[in-house]
């Protein structure tokens, strides 16, 4: 094996896989939600349309596209391959365990609420973006995603997976942001209040935000 | 040190043998052997004695009994050997923090408590018999870059060698690490990078350890997967059950350490 792939798929390389795409994922849930925000301008979609157009016609960004679709597989990828290896790590269960004395509940369960969010964006893209995509690869023409969004969220179920989504997303935060930093060796007294202000303040804000489209959209705020 | 309830301290003075307890303790006559829980009731236990010396009654009256006592681990019983290693009611040495199995009282229990023992739980650590298991693989990841090999001759005179005083601080809390595997067993990825970690960091803070920095690094985390630890989830866990409250910045350290060495080196 080369060094360099000896040094990606050793633990130490996976979690610096894990860390870089984290990273890189949530500079796209900054993008997402700043662009998906533009529906509370409550315009009829205009600004909301104005730049989804850019984002699904620009060629620089749809080049980067190709990068988040990489970024998406190796983080799925790698969380799966490393749940594996941690689990055979430890082939004999406790009998009895009192891991919430040491540790918080999520910080254990990154691999379900990972699986969580993934389950969620397979609907989430089979709503909106691979319709969108596969439309503008045959025709050419972009489908209205604003009037999609108005349609799909006047059912409550899909509100409710929505929902559930965020809420998923919310916990997936709240320990990935920190444990990027942590992963990438990024741990100094004088950086750690900001890491951790910050990653909270993201884990709350951006989910929340998200949450609020579907159900402002159902109850009729956003038209 | 393990903290004092005042209260319950004050109750138990000059009254010696009077807790009750009942035992569940994990048996395996050796590593091949399905093991399983075994039920014991242990009366006059006083809440003065150490965990082990609990132990010690307890093997003590199965031996009157004509029984085979529990292997268990022990060497120093001071708290600096690493050699204790119990899992206790779901927690690596038991319910306190920063203590090991020796240093644990059973004052830290109630009268009556039903209390639950197994061994140190990993792939990488085989069960040998009962609650011994076989920590070996820490043995191989020290030897594979856990020291510095220049021969340095006698020890110097004192400050000979200028060192900062917060890197000594570092590196001495970084060696205050005893090998337990407390960090291991606590990890829900049986994960042993709070050990290595530390051993990494103790040699890379301080000015011996420069010439073999980055192959030391590089060679234990090789070690250290080779041997069947899981990765690091950034739990705490290891960390919060250390008896020697080993800090999560020797992980950080350790990363930057193996990717740094790993990109930079001239070892391939």
């Amino acid at each position: 094996m080369s060094w360099f792939s000896q040094t990606l798929t050793s633990s130490i390389g996976k979690k610096l896989l894990m860390a870089l795409t984290g990273l890189f994922l949530i500079s796209f849930l900054v993008i997402h939600a700043t662009i998906n925000a533009m529906i509370f301008y409550n315009d009829g979609g205009e600004t909301f349309s104005h730049w989804g157009h850019f984002m699904g016609t620009n060629p620089i960004i749809r080049t980067l596209e190709i990068g988040l679709v990489a970024g998406f597989i190796i983080h799925i990828a790698d969380g799966l391959l490393l749940w594996k290896n941690n689990r055979d790590a430890r082939p004999v269960k406790y009998a009895v365990n009192n891991a919430a004395a040491n540790s918080t509940w999520y910080s254990r369960s990154m691999g379900l609420l990972g699986t969580l969010l993934l389950i969620f964006l397979v609907i989430h893209t089979s709503h909106f973006w691979i319709p969108n995509r596969s439309n503008q690869f045959v025709t050419g023409e972009e489908l209205n995603l604003y009037q999609m969004m108005l349609d799909i969220f006047q059912n409550p179920v899909v509100v409710l997976i929505y929902v559930l989504g965020c809420i998923s997303l919310f916990w997936h935060l709240l320990h990935g942001f920190k444990s990027a930093f942590q992963s990438l060796g990024l741990n100094h007294v004088k950086y750690n209040g900001a890491i951790s202000f910050v990653g909270t303040a993201f884990s709350i804000i951006v989910p929340l935000l998200f949450a609020l489209m579907p159900i402002s959209i159902y109850l009729g705020w956003v038209k | 040190m393990p903290r004092l309830k005042v209260e319950s301290d004050i109750k138990n003075i000059g009254m010696e043998g009077n807790m009750s307890l009942s035992l569940k303790v994990w048996r395996q006559s050796n590593k091949d052997a399905a093991g399983g829980f075994e039920n014991y009731k242990l009366d006059h236990v006083s809440p003065d004695m150490s965990f082990l010396e609990m132990f010690d009654v307890l093997n003590e009256q199965l031996i009157e009994e004509g029984k085979e006592p529990v292997s268990f681990d022990h060497d120093c019983r001071e708290g600096i050997c690493g050699a204790c290693s119990m899992y206790i009611n779901g927690r690596p040495h038991g319910p306190l923090r920063g203590v090991t199995t020796c240093q644990l009282h059973m004052r830290s229990f109630k009268d009556g408590d039903t209390i639950v023992v197994e061994p140190w739980r990993a792939q990488a650590f085989p069960v040998i018999k009962d609650l011994v298991v076989d920590r070996d693989a820490f043995d191989r990841v020290i030897s594979a870059g856990g020291f510095v090999s220049v021969n340095t001759g006698n020890a110097q005179d004192a400050n000979a060698l200028p060192i900062a005083k917060e890197a000594a601080d570092d590196a001495f809390a970084a060696a205050a690490c005893i090998g337990c595997g407390a960090c291991v067993a606590a990890c829900k990825n049986a994960s042993a990078m709070l050990f290595v970690s530390a051993k990494i960091s103790q040699l890379a803070l301080l000015p011996q350890g420069q010439a073999e920095r980055s192959i030391r690094a590089e060679k234990m985390v090789a070690q250290m997967d080779a041997e069947g630890f899981g990765a690091c989830t950034n739990t705490g866990a290891c960390s919060a059950e250390c008896p020697k409250e080993i800090s999560l910045e020797n992980i950080a350290r350790m990363n930057r350490e193996y990717i740094g060495a790993k990109f930079s080196s001239s070892a391939v």
